[in-house]
Parts: structure tokens; C-alpha cells; sequence
């Protein structure tokens, strides 16, 4: 009896288990294929044929990436100066992120101080506020301080709202990195700032890395402050910003802004792909015995 | 290493065990040292902000007027009495929670099958791993730009397909009605295709998320339970209910705590596809609409108040009875 139901599940989920792989890959690809084949064919082959998931020779065009990368003088839609805005946020956000987050973590993995507990619980806790918390006196002060600190100020609250979580994942690493080595540093005669600097950090890199990616992608994708902060001044604007701001009038044909979301798109999905390789690679294997 | 490990002359510094109670109060100094730049940063962009949002909230403060007033004006409770009494507010919580429980519950479940869908090893199985995790990584304006332009009445190849295949009489407004009759069975019944697309565009975007946890936690179980639970004639649902489920069960717990925080405070994803409308007016977006559209900053404050302490009382609520299975998993 049970052996008979054991066989008929068997023989049910090698039937179920490739069905749901399948819609699995449609579901997760579709979207993404979509995106790509509408950003390379005129506005009017969209319109005749919504429904076509292909583009035909003749009306394969690269005129959308062309007039969504020229500036708005030129006629175009101005995306090479948002990814450029975009790419000096995000990377500025990066950078101080690090510098502020790997210090604190450093502390709490490794020092016993008074009050360790309650700092990283408080980080974690700052993690899980909602973002509408911080927004309206955000929004109040860039207010008064006026649209000249644009850029600058976006990236000093991508920091506020990536450091709670770059400490968390940069902690969870440097736990795992021997306290020996650091040991072995300072009978070499290494104070604990050159230890941190010339022996723990090099040995954190990857995820060093792991972490300014994902602080990256956040400060890359991120909308609601973008919105606040810097709505008024297109100069200024994001990628992500303007493609929203964009894509609500009428004045622009979809497949020129299906362009700008494979743009916009491009660079994250990259990064990623390229990093998750070689994030895997363990550097403190070895880093113990020699 | 040992007490008698001291370090070269030159550098009294380095002996690290010589005596406890200095070492101890040098790592002490030390990690103030290390934490104070991290903590001073949090506290002027984190909480510092979010400590005024609070006293915001009890402030008649407006944009307009907001230049000349001190950090203490004026107490007033006009804001919460502004939030709950206009129109919907109660109205937009309930649209919160479905949206919020909706794409938590989704979300989960959809990962949860991909994970299993996807932990047997066959060709081309690392590749789709990866794949999976594209709409979580891919910018949320991308996406949700992608999803309008697919599901409109115009020109998106959903409704395309829809009446060509599925034989839709007319196309169907998924981002902007609030109420469509569907008739199944002779019966009846009003759905809302926008609060069910916002809860599906969830469910599919964070999905990966919750695939990635639950795979992590599979690659951990030891694969002899189950080797064993097969010899003993257990089948494939009984495996499944008997020897991963409760395995997975303080990860899943965990998860859902995360995603649910997540959710409830979402803005960007229900603004880009319907802008809070057609009955997809959750918290977030209310609270942004109290900032731009009336500049109302005390309102805004209270609002986002409101809903801060909502979803702390949720939480206690959810901690008060699942509470032991989440706190196992953290630790």
C-alpha cells in the first residue's frame, strides 16, 4: 500500500519537478527577454504587434540606445549624464559606507568593550525602521539647505540606510578570521590600528567586496529619496529617477525608455554575475598555518 | 601561546596576556576607540532623524513655515487627529495588511518551491540558480516599468495574449481598476486586479530572497535523515512533512519576520505601478503623498508614526506566539 503511494509520488514529481523548473525560467527570464526585445525595435512595430515576443530584421533598430543616452540638447533623453550622477552617488556611497562601517565592526567581533551588545543590537534595530521614518526630516532639511547639495546629501542617506547592515555582514565575516594572526601581528610588534589595517583587512576582502556590492546595488536601485531630494533639478537626476520621471508622461515612446531599463539594468546585473564567482573563493583557508 | 610570550623590547605595547585587568581594559578603550566613528555616523543620519520625526509629529509644522521654527514648537496633537480622521485612513492599514501578508506569504511560498524545485542536481542547475535571483538584483524602477508596459490595455502583450488566446473580451485595466467582475462557475465575484497585481509584482520580486535562505538551510541538512527516512518506506510528502519542514521551520519563521517588516514599509514598488491608486493606497505611499502633494510635514510625521507603531505592535504579537522559532534560528 505505501509502497504502491510511494511509487505514484515518485513517479508524480518527476512529472511536477521539470513543469515547475520550466515556469520557474519563464517567470524569472520572460520579464528580462521582454525588456531587451522591446529596447531594440521602433515604437510603431510595438503598437501593431503587442503581442510578438521577437523582433524581425528589418525592424531591428539601436536608435532607441541612441536617443536615450543623447543628451536632452541634443535631442535625446540625457541617460549618459543620470548614469554618470548615478555612478558618482553609488560609488561615493560605497566608499563611505566602508569607512564607516568596517571600524564599528571590527569592534564589535573582536573587542570585548563595555556596551558591545547593545551597540550591535542598536545597529540591527536602526536596520529595521522604515525608510518613511527617516524621509520627512530628511526631506525638511534638504528643504532648507536647498537642491545644491543634491548628489552629495543622497549619498550621505544611502550611507545612513546601508552602514547598519555593512556592519552586520562585515561582523559575521571578521568573526570567522583567526584572532591568531592578529596575535601573531602584534608580537611582530604591529599596534592594533597597522594590524587592522595591514593584516585583518587584506585578509577581509572578499567580503569587503561582497559587502560594497550589495551597498552598491541598494544605492544603484534605490527611488523614494532620489524622488525627494532631486525631482526638481533633471540635472541632477538619477537613473533610476528619471526613467520613473519619464516613463509617467506620454512624450516618450516605450521602446526609447525600454532602452534606458536595459541601461539602467545592465550594470547591477553585471557586477553581480561577475562578483558571485568570486565571492565564493575562501581567502582564509590557508591564512592560519603558515 | 602562552603568558611568557612578550614582545620585543622596543615595543612595550605588544605583550597582549601579560596582565589580565590591563588587557581587558585596553580592549575595552580599544573598541570604544574602533566603534564610536560607526556609532556617531548612525547616530547623526539614523537616529537623530528619525528622534525628530517624533517630535514632528506633535508639531503644526508646514513646509512653508518650517524655516523659522525651533526644534520645539508648539505641542499639538492635530497631526493624529488629521492622519485618523481624513478619509481612508482605515481603509489604507486594511490594504497595508492584505498587501503585506499577501506578499510575505507569496513570496515565501514561491521560494520555498523553487528551492525544492531546484536543490537536485541536473545540467544547467547553477545557471538557474542564478537566474532566479534577476528580479530581486534588477532595479525595482526596471522592473516595475517592464511589468506596465506588459500588462496594458494599449499595447502590453498580456492582454494581447489574453484575448487572442484566452479569449478576454475586452483588455483588462490591471494597474489602474479597482474592482472587476469575474464569473466563475455562474457565480459572480468582484476581484481587485490592482491590489492583486501590486501583491504578485511582490511575490515575484522577492521571491529570491526568501529562495536563497531556504537554500542554504536545505544544502545544510545532513543527507542521511532522509537516506534513512526512504529505507523506513517514508514517501516523497511524508519527507517533505517529516524530515525537511521541520528542519526548515526557524529559517521559514525568520523569514517571514523579515519579509514581513520589509512589505509593511514598502513604498517604491506600489508608487511605480499604480502611484497608491485604484485601492492600492498603503501607508507608505500616504505618507508620501502628505509630503509632497500638501507639504504637510507634521502630518507626514505622524503618519509614518502611525505606522512604525503599527508594525511594532504586529511584531510584538507575532514574537508573543511564534517567538521561540525565530529567536532559535538567530541564535
Amino acid at each position: 500500500m505505501s509502497v504502491s503511494r510511494a511509487r505514484f509520488e515518485e513517479r508524480l514529481f518527476a512529472v511536477v519537478r521539470p513543469l515547475v523548473i520550466v515556469l520557474l525560467a519563464l517567470i524569472t527570464l520572460v520579464p528580462f527577454l521582454y525588456m531587451v526585445l522591446l529596447s531594440v525595435k521602433p515604437v510603431d512595430a510595438l503598437l501593431l504587434e503587442p503581442g510578438a515576443l521577437w523582433v524581425s530584421a528589418e525592424d531591428f533598430t539601436v536608435s532607441t540606445y541612441r536617443d536615450v543616452l543623447r543628451s536632452s540638447g541634443a535631442g535625446g533623453q540625457g541617460f549618459l549624464r543620470f548614469l554618470l550622477n548615478s555612478a558618482l552617488v553609488s560609488l561615493g556611497t560605497v566608499a563611505l559606507t566602508l569607512l564607516a562601517s568596517v571600524p564599528g565592526a571590527y569592534a564589535v567581533s573582536r573587542l570585548r568593550f563595555f556596551g558591545r551588545r547593545q551597540v550591535s543590537a542598536l545597529f540591527l534595530a536602526v536596520y529595521l525602521f522604515p525608510a518613511t521614518l527617516l524621509a520627512v526630516p530628511l526631506f525638511v532639511i534638504f528643504a532648507r539647505l536647498g537642491l545644491s547639495s543634491g548628489l552629495v546629501g543622497l549619498a550621505v542617506v544611502y550611507v545612513a540606510q546601508t552602514v547598519p547592515v555593512s556592519v552586520y555582514m562585515l561582523k559575521n565575516y571578521l568573526v570567522t578570521v583567526p584572532v591568531s594572526v592578529e596575535e601573531a601581528a602584534a608580537l611582530d610588534g604591529c599596534t592594533r590600528l597597522r594590524a587592522v589595517r595591514e593584516v585583518v583587512l587584506p585578509l577581509a576582502i572578499p567580503s569587503l567586496m561582497a559587502t560594497g556590492l550589495y551597498v552598491f546595488m541598494i544605492a544603484w536601485n534605490e527611488f523614494l529619496f532620489a524622488l525627494l531630494f532631486l525631482a526638481a533639478d533633471p540635472e541632477k537626476w538619477t537613473v533610476s529617477l528619471g526613467l520613473a520621471q519619464l516613463a509617467d508622461g506620454v512624450e516618450v515612446p516605450k521602446t526609447v525608455l525600454m532602452a534606458g531599463s536595459v541601461v539602467l539594468t545592465i550594470p547591477v546585473v553585471v557586477l553581480f554575475f561577475a562578483a558571485e564567482r568570486l565571492l565564493t573563493e575562501g581567502l582564509t583557508s590557508g591564512a592560519d598555518k603558515g | 601561546m602562552s603568558a611568557a610570550a612578550p614582545g620585543p623590547p622596543a615595543q612595550p605595547r605588544a605583550p597582549r596576556r601579560g596582565r589580565p585587568m590591563t588587557a581587558s581594559r585596553r580592549a575595552n578603550r580599544a573598541g570604544i576607540a574602533f566603534v564610536s566613528p560607526t556609532f556617531l555616523v548612525v547616530l547623526v543620519v539614523v537616529a537623530l532623524p528619525i528622534l525628530w520625526t517624533v517630535l514632528l509629529a506633535f508639531q503644526d509644522a508646514r513646509l512653508v513655515d518650517i524655516q523659522g521654527m525651533g526644534l520645539l514648537g508648539d505641542w499639538t496633537l492635530e497631526n493624529f487627529s488629521e492622519v485618523f480622521g481624513s478619509g481612508g485612513f482605515w481603509e489604507s492599514l486594511l490594504v497595508t495588511l492584505v498587501y503585506t501578508v499577501g506578499g510575505t506569504a507569496g513570496s515565501i511560498l514561491l521560494g520555498l518551491v523553487a528551492a525544492l524545485a531546484l536543490r537536485p542536481r541536473f545540467r544547467g542547475r547553477g545557471l538557474l540558480r542564478a537566474a532566479m535571483l534577476l528580479p530581486y538584483v534588477a532595479p525595482v524602477v526596471a522592473v516595475t516599468f517592464v511589468w506596465e508596459v506588459a500588462l496594458s490595455p494599449q499595447y502590453g502583450i498580456v492582454n494581447d495574449w489574453g484575448r487572442r488566446l484566452l479569449g478576454w473580451d475586452d483588455p483588462i485595466a490591471f494597474l489602474s481598476s479597482r474592482r472587476y467582475e469575474v464569473g466563475v462557475l455562474g457565480l459572480h465575484v468582484d476581484v481587485p486586479p490592482a491590489l492583486l497585481t501590486v501583491i504578485a509584482f511582490e511575490c515575484w520580486r522577492y521571491f529570491p530572497f526568501a529562495f536563497l535562505f531556504v537554500l542554504a538551510r536545505l544544502q545544510a541538512v545532513p543527507p542521511v535523515l532522509e537516506e534513512a527516512a526512504t529505507v523506513d518506506g517514508a514517501t516523497p510528502t511524508q519527507r517533505f512533512r517529516y524530515v525537511l519542514l521541520p528542519q526548515l521551520t526557524p529559517v521559514i519563521a525568520l523569514l517571514c519576520v523579515l519579509r514581513f517588516i520589509m512589505t509593511f514599509n514598502k513604498f517604491d514598488d506600489v508608487y511605480l505601478l499604480t502611484g497608491g491608486g485604484a485601492g492600492t493606497d498603503v501607508a507608505a505611499v500616504r505618507v508620501y503623498d502628505f509630503l509632497t502633494a500638501r507639504y504637510d510635514v507634521g502630518a507626514a510625521a505622524a503618519q509614518a508614526l502611525v505606522l512604525a507603531a503599527s508594525l511594532m505592535v504586529l511584531l510584538g504579537l507575532y514574537f508573543r506566539f511564534f517567538g521561540d522559532r525565530a529567536r532559535e534560528e538567530q541564535a
